[in-house]
């Protein structure tokens, strides 16, 4: 038989057709469900990879057999930009990595930068830290809910679930200048301090997210197709967590409560109170309690730092480093603050020194090397930051929890069915930007 | 921090003695200490002198992180002393570098695997977690590119660093993959960005870069492209050849 619109060629797994036309039947001949293999390329563009994620799927009917993940499209060198920019400006790019969780990007990098000087930052900016974090939390796992409920089919989610993350970037608007991407977090404390107004803010929206958290909670744990879809999908073990160095909401919906916040704690957190979720089923279910869950006592926590906040400084007092800080909100975004304008035109020849060298050379940071973690929604989030004494990183690597975890998607997807390829890979919630860097 | 000797350029300013020259540091455990990494001295922060015109002349040496001495403070003894237990090939050849209250232990590529495996295995250590590996690239030193274990304990909530130095022109360090899984795709990045070859692992491929990409970008001597400017023949020279304070 020979086709013009599909040709076929011998090769030694059986004949391979090319099809062009929509002729199925003469092509498979009598059996159409027969002993085929379908090699199946889903990605990079694809509504339901999470961005630019490639598949390469293998299908025995409908059941996958192999599952390999091709990543790298959003390769964007963010760790060799940092090192030809001082370290200040290092946060601007790498608050673009996992651009879902950017204040988790800037507080791991200069936690190790500050590691590195020997600095801490003041409490206040500590705090303001941990809420940014907290509040990003929430935000992200919002873009878990409304991508993965989108993909599965609960539009509602999504449209519920975007809707309230906007109003969480509404609030990092208002203390950043930006929605996401804020570079506000830099070594020594924060950019500036909240606005007037913000804890009011902060407040309504709590009492927002509550009433959504809520309502997409009642919308969704009990309903059939989302159970369906859910529960039993995606498997995966504790002792396979580990060895596929899985952390986050994966290996806690498998049952081990690891959780650096409690586990290594950082900036405060042992001081807080709240609990870390987990579960045992180990499956896509697993994943949505625990993230949902995560939600929860993250506005515990972001409460609680809103009532600890006491006025002071948001960056270490060190003119030798702090320049950043004296930065305020304009109409056009964050700037040069009036006051510290006037004060180095005006009165302090000193102050426009330092400004000058520290905008135009930057800090220098003694020579070695340290690991910085922190828990981000998708996990251990780590930054290697080597420094040869210079005023610019000598290397920073993100240990990046997107880039670890997808290399669980074949242990969660072999064996099952193509449709929850999509589910898996949704459990998983990795961010491109900050898988391929 | 103890401050390695440097040279000074400058006439007037304190002669030392070269860093090249030191006697070199003996570690607790024997082996004499390789210079680790690189160091940059010069130009605005110039130390001594007082010379603030910006023609310090920039230096780049050998740089050694501070010695460490026993007791190395906290659990980092009794992981020493364990490791040196299992894998009694280390005596003579680990260097212990204890800085910023971390623990770095600079392996010979050899013993990687079985490190690693006593890393994981030995109930006294328990590093169940290889939580990162990627590379440095230390130009200007023999050894030049290095392979970076970060490696975390969950029983006892402890961390180590684990530190591989390769020369350029064999760049070849045993894949930890069969013991640790998770570095299947981490040593692939570290095979794209750097060029080290880890032998062992199962399809050591690139990652982040296209397949058919020449060079290893993340290599301090990677070239990097300038941009030409349409404008009276002038161009932007590439990043690392701008003029920059160091």
């Amino acid at each position: 038989m020979t086709d013009i619109y599909s040709p076929s060629r011998r090769t030694t797994e059986g004949p391979v057709y090319t099809v062009t036309g929509g002729d199925w039947d003469t092509v498979i001949g009598g059996d159409p469900i027969g002993e085929e293999r379908i090699v199946l390329n889903m990605g990079p563009q694809h509504p339901s990879t999470h961005g630019v994620l490639r598949i390469v799927l293998e299908l025995e009917g409908e059941t996958v057999t192999d599952a390999r993940v091709v990543v790298g499209y959003l390769h964007t060198g963010i760790e060799k930009n940092t090192e030809f920019r001082t370290w200040t400006q290092g946060v601007t790019f790498l608050t673009r990595a996992d651009y879902l969780s950017p204040f988790f990007n800037e507080t791991a990098y200069c936690l190790g930068v500050e590691k590195l000087l020997g600095i801490e930052a003041p409490p206040r900016a500590q705090l303001i830290r941990v809420l940014m974090m907290e509040l990003n939390r929430i935000s992200s796992h919002w873009v878990w809910l409304a991508t993965g409920g989108m993909e599965l089919g609960a539009l509602t989610a999504m449209t519920n679930g975007f809707r309230a993350r906007e109003r969480v970037l509404d609030v990092f608007e208002l203390i950043t200048g930006l929605r996401m991407n804020h570079a506000y977090i830099r070594p020594g404390g924060v950019a500036q301090d909240l606005p007037e107004g913000a804890e009011v803010k902060i407040r309504e929206l709590i009492k927002d997210t509550r009433t959504e958290l809520a309502g997409v909670d009642k919308l969704l744990r009990g309903q059939a197709i989302w159970v369906d879809r859910l529960k039993g999908v995606g498997w995966i073990g504790v002792e396979g967590c580990l060895s596929l160095g899985i952390t986050g909401p994966l290996l806690r919906a498998a049952g081990l409560p690891w959780d650096m916040r409690k586990t290594e704690p950082y900036l405060g957190y042992e001081t807080f109170d709240f609990e870390v979720p987990t579960d045992d089923r180990g499956d896509c279910w697993s994943r949505f309690v625990v993230r949902v869950a995560e939600m929860w006592e993250s506005l515990r926590i972001v409460e609680q730092v809103l009532d600890r906040l006491e006025p002071g400084p948001t960056m270490v007092d060190d003119p030798k480093i702090g320049w950043p800080a004296r930065l305020a909100l304009g109409p056009d975004g964050m700037g040069n603050s009036l006051q510290h304008v006037q004060k180095i035109m005006n009165t302090s020849m000193e102050s426009l020194i330092h400004h000058f060298k520290l905008v135009t050379e930057g800090f220098r940071v003694p020579a070695g090397q340290v690991y910085s973690a922190v828990e981000s929604p998708r996990g251990e989030l780590g930054a290697h930051v080597v420094s040869d004494g210079s005023t610019r990183p000598y290397r920073v690597h993100f240990r990046e929890p997107s880039f670890i975890n997808l290399q669980a998607t074949a242990t969660l997807s072999i064996g099952g069915l193509v449709a929850d390829v999509i589910a898996s890979i949704a459990s998983i919630d990795p961010v491109m930007g900050g898988c391929d860097r | 921090m103890t401050t390695p000797p440097r040279p000074d350029n400058l006439p007037d300013g304190p002669v030392d003695q070269p860093a090249a020259q030191a006697q070199p540091v003996t570690s607790p455990a024997g082996g004499p200490v390789d210079p680790i990494g690189v160091e940059r001295r010069g130009m605005f922060g110039i130390e001594g002198t007082g010379d603030t015109t910006g023609f310090g002349g920039l230096i780049r040496e050998p740089w050694r992180p501070p010695e460490a001495t026993r007791p190395y403070g906290g659990y980092f003894d009794e992981v020493v002393d364990a490791l040196l237990a299992i894998v009694p090939e280390l005596n003579g050849q680990l260097q212990v570098v204890v800085d910023r209250d971390e623990l770095t232990l600079h392996i010979p590529r050899e013993l990687v695997a079985k490190v690693a495996r006593a890393c994981r295995d030995n109930a006294s250590l328990r590093f169940e977690l290889l939580s990162s590996l990627s590379g440095v690239d230390y130009i200007g030193t023999e050894k030049r590119l290095h392979a970076v274990y970060q490696l975390t304990s969950m029983t006892y909530r402890r961390r180590i660093r684990l530190e591989v130095s390769v020369t350029v022109e064999d760049p070849h360090i045993p894949s930890v993959t069969p013991i640790y899984p998770t570095a299947d795709w981490q040593e692939r990045e570290t095979y794209d960005m750097f060029g080290i070859v880890f032998d062992g692992h199962p399809a050591l491929t690139r990652i982040l870069m296209p397949d058919d990409w020449d060079g290893f970008p993340q290599r301090k001597d990677y070239p990097l492209g300038g941009i030409p400017v349409q404008y009276k023949g002038a161009t932007i020279p590439p990043p690392d050849e701008r003029r920059v304070y160091r």
